[in-house]
């Protein structure tokens, strides 16, 4: 019985999950009230004198950021003090696998929209199939194309070209994800220093990346005309690569945690699953990244 | 048996069990948090019920009597919200939390603390959904709450959506949280904690169903989210996914929706199946008929359901072709469908059958549930739907698959897994009296539906013509004396809870095999700390 008692690790009781769900609450409230005060539409106001939402949302993310702190503070002093074992290592590596798929359904929502538009919605606007009346009667003007540059109702944006910044990204990308590889394996193998010679160039390409896209979005916003309110081009542009680049972001902080925790000297070949986790992430955010770069900058 | 009594005290001992208000807040422990998300389903069951009976009590008859038609659009909206995100999914969630790690021979889920989060989301994302109708109510001026229906389509939703739309946009976010969190929590706990010599063909259907219950979550939940998220932006930033003006479509709602939609009824109907596996053989004592195929069945059921989402929307004006594939993948449903019913009718051919209470709603399941998919065969035919799109017809098959088939088997398992939950075991005369009353007044309540369906009554209406009168009338008292058998059920459960009734022994049906009977009533706070020996 003793032997087979350690296969089994139940964690003990803990408050975070409820501190957790109390953050999720407020950020949830607080955002619906800041986005109606803060935004223009129609009637849409709830109270206009109301501006406690900015509020609500800021202590629900300081919040939500001191939970997550706490939170993996005792998983991770758990794991160090080796309560953890193989069956639970094996729970979390699947479970992070089950996340990521979660992800990649999120994000082939978004691009299953961006196939509907540019295949369906934009040629039957245009009178294509048997829409010729829907596209006399509605807006007579208009020209089917994509990228959609003048919407039915005649607002106008210009193309963001794909080989600009866009292929910069793409290369940054990747090489992150191969020196992303290297840092790995360095850890693998136990050589601490290219460990953390690697792991610090991956971040600071993922840093790159991130204002490279912030520069884009300037261009795009004050050069090309394109913004979220240029009609559909525009709405799934910034769609998609709006939310890779929150994963992006997420991931860049997950390798810069892990960065910190390789210097405390947290991990061991053999014990190394956050580390794991992260460049799991970190390939899954380079690949939608690729099938991005081909179907919303090139093709 | 005493040796695994004995153990567990022994081992009480060392993994004390909390004690007072921390002891659910802080919980890790699957039964713990199954018996909270029992309670809370149980709970937004009577809000949801409630408002049905609003409805109801509004369309007893012709003419405009109890609420306005703004806030009955309201009441239709949030039940349907509430019944499917707040009763269904949490009443099968808290199943799966009590019953798989006793099924599989694991201590606990994979993940516990996850778990604990997953389940406290959901108190929290409905006081902000209740919250808007309880405003709409009571509050100053009457904001309203979301009043586009359960579908939530655009543009009555982004366009002409009152403010508390993005109040429940940012809830659907919360609950869609909770639930990947819960269904990857399944995946990994039946993959990863199985004891030795449990192989995934010897699990019991229920945990199979469950495990394909648990991707079908992970796969769509993320594409709800992404829809409400376009929701939102088109709300407030400019986006025009859904507005045809700036080149989107208000039918790309509508795929996007029902994308997530159509799963997400299997989602609510699939752990239905696996309860409905484990009683029937129990109380006909013999062996589930065709296991592998049962198995099959749920697994094709589930990779088609992703290929049927536009069944629901042959009226927008699809080509064709199009019209023409989601119907034959619908009809094709029935296949696996059909499959197990005939397991479920083979396995009682020639059993040793007794009618405890378990058997009872398992059995009235099996039948009210055909009733409901034969209507959603009728529904899934082309032209014949362009006559039934969104009458009465289509709400009498849904409440038939979910109310007499889901509902009904959630109180099969109730019945069937109380005494080892409780200890005790349920009143036979309240559920005797919950069961005949439930299962008269349900066809009460919902046959005459298809009556008025056909004949031409909408639904999502506050008003209807004269000659809908007496069916209305009729299926009104089928729904109070409905909600009010209901009561008897609370009964039920309270008495158990307060352990008031006969003791139950550790394998109280003589016919119920697994795991979770090897165990004593009630089942200990810790059971299998060590893993069980199967054969």
């Amino acid at each position: 019985m003793a032997e087979n008692s350690s296969k089994y690790y139940v964690p003990e009781s803990s408050p975070w999950p409820l501190f957790g769900s109390i953050g999720l609450f407020l950020i949830a409230i607080g955002a619906a009230n800041f986005i109606q005060q803060s935004t223009q539409f129609g009637q849409n106001t709830l109270r206009a004198d109301g501006t406690w939402g900015q509020y609500v949302l800021m202590a629900g993310v300081l919040w939500m950021i001191a939970t997550m702190f706490f939170w993996w503070r005792d998983t991770i002093k758990e794991s160090l003090t080796g309560l953890h074992n193989e069956q639970l290592s094996g729970s979390y590596r699947q479970g992070m696998i089950w996340f990521i798929f979660s992800e990649v359904m999120f994000f082939g929502a978004l691009f299953g929209a961006l196939f509907y538009a540019r295949w369906l919605i934009i040629p039957w606007l245009g009178g294509a199939g048997n829409n010729a009346m829907t596209h006399e009667l509605l807006w007579p003007g208009f020209q089917a194309m994509w990228p959609l540059t003048t919407t039915p109702d005649g607002r106008t944006t210009q193309v963001m070209g794909a080989w600009g910044l866009p292929a910069i990204n793409t290369a940054i990308l990747i090489v992150s994800s191969i020196t992303l590889t290297i840092a790995h394996h360095a850890l693998i193998v136990g050589e601490r220093g290219r460990l953390i010679l690697f792991q610090g160039i991956t971040i600071l390409l993922g840093l790159f990346f991130l204002s490279l896209q912030v520069y884009e979005y300037y261009h795009a916003y004050h050069e090309l005309g394109l913004t979220l309110e240029a009609g559909i081009y525009g709405s799934l542009f910034f769609f998609l690569t709006g939310f890779h680049g929150i994963h992006v972001s997420m991931g860049t902080l997950m390798l810069i945690v892990c960065f910190f925790r390789i210097l405390k000297g947290h991990f061991t070949k053999e014990n190394h699953f956050v580390y794991e986790a992260s460049a799991w992430y970190w390939h899954f955010v380079d690949v939608v990244w690729l099938f991005l770069f081909v179907v919303v900058y090139w093709l | 048996m005493t040796a695994v009594a004995a153990h567990h005290d022994h081992h009480d001992d060392h993994h004390h069990a909390p004690h007072g208000l921390k002891r659910w807040l802080f919980s890790t422990n699957h039964k713990d948090i199954g018996t909270l998300y029992l309670w809370f389903s149980f709970a937004m069951f009577m809000v949801g019920g409630f408002m049905a009976l609003v409805i109801r009590a509004e369309l007893m008859y012709p003419g405009m009597q109890v609420v306005d038609p703004e806030f009955f659009n309201q009441m239709t909206t949030v039940h349907g919200l509430i019944m499917v995100f707040g009763a269904v999914m949490p009443a099968t969630v808290g199943l799966a939390n009590w019953m798989i790690p006793l099924m599989i021979g694991a201590p606990d889920m994979a993940l516990p603390r996850m778990n604990n989060w997953s389940f406290w989301i959901l108190p929290f994302a409905f006081t902000i959904l209740i919250g808007s109708v309880l405003m709409s109510a009571f509050g100053e001026g009457n904001p309203s709450a979301p009043n586009f229906g359960w579908t939530f389509y655009a543009p009555l939703s982004t366009k002409y959506g009152p403010a508390s739309t993005d109040l429940f946009i940012l809830s659907v976010h919360m609950m869609g949280i909770s639930s990947i969190m819960g269904a990857i929590n399944v995946i990994v706990t039946v993959l990863n904690m199985r004891a030795p010599g449990m192989t995934m063909m010897k699990m019991p259907l229920f945990v199979w169903a469950w495990l394909i219950t648990a991707f079908l979550l992970v796969a769509v939940m993320p594409v709800l989210a992404g829809a409400v998220t376009m929701m939102l932006t088109d709300r407030h930033f400019g986006t025009s996914f859904f507005d045809a003006a700036g080149g989107g479509d208000p039918v790309l709602f509508q795929h996007i929706f029902w994308f997530f939609g159509h799963p997400e009824v299997y989602i609510m109907i699939l752990p239905s199946f696996g309860i409905v596996s484990a009683i029937i053989p129990a109380f006909a004592r013999k062996p589930l008929f065709g296991y592998a195929s049962m198995v099959y069945a749920t697994a094709s059921i589930a990779l088609l359901s992703f290929v049927v989402w536009a069944h629901h929307m042959f009226t927008v004006g699809m080509p064709l072709a199009g019209t023409l594939f989601f119907m034959y993948m619908t009809m094709l449903i029935s296949v696996p469908t059909g499959v197990k019913v005939f397991n479920w009718v083979a396995t009682m051919w020639r059993g040793s059958l007794t009618f405890e209470l378990p058997m009872k709603w398992a059995l009235a399941f099996v039948v009210l549930f055909t009733c409901g998919g034969l209507s959603g065969l009728m529904l899934a035919l082309t032209p014949v739907d362009f006559q039934y799109h969104d009458t009465y017809f289509v709400v009498a098959h849904f409440h038939y698959v979910l109310v007499s088939g889901a509902i009904f088997s959630i109180f099969a398992a109730a019945y069937y897994w109380l005494p080892k939950w409780s200890g005790v075991m349920p009143n036979t005369f309240l559920g005797e009296l919950h069961f005949w009353n439930s299962l008269l007044s349900v066809n009460l309540l919902f046959f005459p539906m298809h009556f008025v369906g056909l004949a031409g009554m909408p639904r999502r209406y506050a008003d209807y013509a004269l000659q809908f009168a007496d069916y209305n009338w009729w299926i009104s008292v089928g729904a109070f004396w409905f909600g009010i058998s209901q009561l008897l059920f609370v009964a039920v459960c309270v008495l158990c809870a307060m352990k008031k009734g006969k003791k139950a022994e550790a394998a109280p049906w003589d016919g119920a095999e697994g795991l979770e009977w090897t165990v004593p009533s009630p089942a200990p706070f810790h059971t299998f700390d060590t893993p069980p020996v199967i054969k």
